[in-house]
């Protein structure tokens, strides 16, 4: 059984060939990095797996249930949870509600119109512990907009692991981020459990390097170089495309 | 100390509501409490839409109309009270799915443009269609209900069964405004691209609200009709949208009490302020004007911003005060 199985997956955006036949595995518990130029469709492959765009043609598997129609929401239901590279949060509200939203999410709860949200101790009580677990429990109170960057980050990526998912994709999760507020989330995401798989991008191909068990080398909406970090790495394709000489 | 400022505030403004066929007498100005109520009732129904989802809508006059015409018609058709209103609040809600399915194709001003369509298409039935609606002369409604054998015949009863159902639906808002969907729909306005992907049906959720709201309009919509006892197609004009749109933002969207506020400045503007000036608009106009101005906000909010501004400066005030006075020799 594979976690992620991507077949022949093609988009276009007019003219443009932004994911090209791309044929991705990833099996449970991997932790698989995708890198790339930009423009290398990056993005646009993650937004085709969670499913907000369709692509043209080709087929999406999680856990060998095609989810290639599924609608965006419903693949968080079955086990997909992202961060997005722009950081993508509730300013007006507290970190607190923030991961709240995120739990309430899954749960039949969020549709109830008569109980109070305050009182729901149980979903408040679980999302303090969620940002426990990622060091960020001492601020849960505190505004959104009275936070770091880097803290956002930590933020964005507490929702996700709060939905306690089977396939995790973080969307450059480094980016911007200055070295000590790197350390951070590295910790954070060294710490994810080895039964949650975890797709990443990144841009910058040192940061992440030695975290990736396999690779794959994204260029032009095509899949150019896939193997382990040392196959990669040797590569000549990829010191083509990506090092640049 | 802000919290029961805020307790206070709403205990002496419901004494005053309760009590004021007493102290103000004159049946002309309860009436005009009762517009006030009403208006409130749609002014909050429409701030679900526009304070909580997000979503400007310029075509709730439609669904109000909707539901004043459904009730007129039956009534005049020799149906009891109950069933045309339990009618028309099931007609109103059918309009309202349909005017969600419809402009939930967009958001923004998309979403905008096809509600003005929309109320524009209600308007043109009640003008128009003059042998189903009676065009331009309207439909009377000759008697209110008689609901446990209480006559609403008189201002002050009227009032306080206009003041029953505001309470209400200010009760069910603000148990709305607190519930997991509440948060779930201000959440879908904020970021909905996030929330799909955190496994909400962004569409379903304001679809539900925008049903909603529709209820809560529809019921201030038979509060209106049985008010004036006549509906014209006057009452689904572009000009009432806007109308009830300017209460909501003047009194502060996403908030409790701002659409309330907003109705009261609106309908004192219309009913008592044109009796003195014959260019009543213009004064709202200006009025509108310095509160954008002054308070994008909108008044509720806007005040309240002025309030804690004043409280902590004249508290700053008073402590910076005290060092230079221990100097003192």
């Amino acid at each position: 059984m594979t976690a992620l199985a991507v077949r022949n997956l093609c988009k276009q955006f007019g003219g443009l060939r932004v994911t090209a036949n791309v044929n991705l595995t990833v099996e449970p518990g991997e932790r698989r990095l995708i890198i790339g130029p930009n423009g290398a469709g990056k993005t646009t492959l993650f937004n085709l797996i969670t499913g907000e765009i369709a692509p043209d043609s080709g087929s999406i598997r999680l856990f060998d249930r095609d989810i290639t129609w599924v609608w965006c929401h419903r693949r968080t239901h079955l086990g997909m949870a992202r961060t997005y590279q722009i950081i993508t949060l509730f300013a007006n509200d507290t970190i607190l509600r923030n991961v709240t939203l995120a739990l309430l999410g899954l749960s039949r709860l969020r549709w109830s119109v008569f109980k109070d949200l305050e009182q729901q101790h149980a979903v408040v009580e679980r999302a303090r512990a969620a940002l426990a677990r990622v060091g960020l429990g001492h601020i849960a109170d505190r505004p959104l907009s009275q936070t770091s960057y880097g803290e956002r980050r930590r933020v964005e990526i507490a929702m996700a692991l709060a939905q306690e998912p089977k396939v995790l994709l973080l969307d450059e999760p480094f980016a911007g981020l200055s070295i000590d507020e790197r350390r951070d989330v590295r910790q954070l995401l060294n710490a994810i459990p080895r039964q949650v798989t975890v797709v990443m991008i990144e841009h910058n191909m040192d940061v992440a390097l030695d975290w990736a068990e396999r690779i794959t080398l994204l260029h032009f909406g095509e899949v150019i170089v896939e193997g382990t970090r040392a196959e990669v790495v040797a590569n000549p394709r990829t010191r083509e495309v990506y090092l640049g000489h | 100390m802000i919290a029961k400022l805020r307790y206070g505030a709403i205990a002496v403004a419901l004494v005053l509501l309760v009590t004021l066929p007493l102290w103000m007498g004159n049946s002309y100005y309860i009436n005009i409490a009762s517009q006030i109520l009403l208006f409130a009732v749609f002014a909050l129904a429409l701030n679900v839409l526009v304070g909580y989802a997000g979503l400007v809508s310029l075509g709730h006059a439609g669904l109000f109309a909707v539901a004043g015409y459904s009730s007129a018609l039956f009534l005049q058709a020799g149906f009891d009270h109950l069933f045309s209103n339990s009618a028309a609040i099931v007609i109103t809600l059918v309009a309202s799915a349909i005017f969600a399915a419809l402009a939930l194709r967009s958001t923004g001003i998309g979403f905008l443009m096809i509600t003005l369509a929309l109320g524009q298409i209600v308007w043109g039935v009640a003008y128009r269609w003059a042998s189903l609606t009676n065009g331009d002369n309207g439909v009377n409604v000759s008697t209110r209900p008689t609901p446990f054998g209480i006559s609403l015949a008189s201002a002050p009863s009227f009032y306080f069964a206009t003041l029953v159902v505001f309470l209400l639906a200010l009760i069910t808002m603000a148990v709305f405004v607190r519930s997991p969907f509440g948060a779930s729909l201000r959440g879908t306005r904020d970021q909905a691209r996030r929330m799909t992907a955190l496994g909400y049906n962004v569409w379903l959720i304001r679809f539900l609200a925008i049903v909603f709201s529709g209820f809560w309009t529809g019921v201030s919509g038979l509060l209106f009709i049985y008010y004036n006892q006549f509906v014209s197609p006057q009452v689904a004009a572009l000009t009432s949208s806007a109308e009830v749109l300017l209460m909501v933002i003047s009194g502060g969207t996403a908030t409790l009490f701002g659409p309330i506020v907003g109705a009261a400045i609106v309908v004192i503007m219309k009913n008592v302020v044109s009796a003195y000036i014959e260019r009543w608009n213009l004064v709202l106009g200006v009025i509108f004007v310095v509160i954008i101005s002054f308070m994008p906000e909108g008044l509720v909010p806007g005040s309240v911003r002025l309030a804690r501004w004043l409280w902590q400066t004249t508290r700053f005030r008073t402590t910076a005060a005290r060092p230079s006075e221990e100097l003192k020799p």
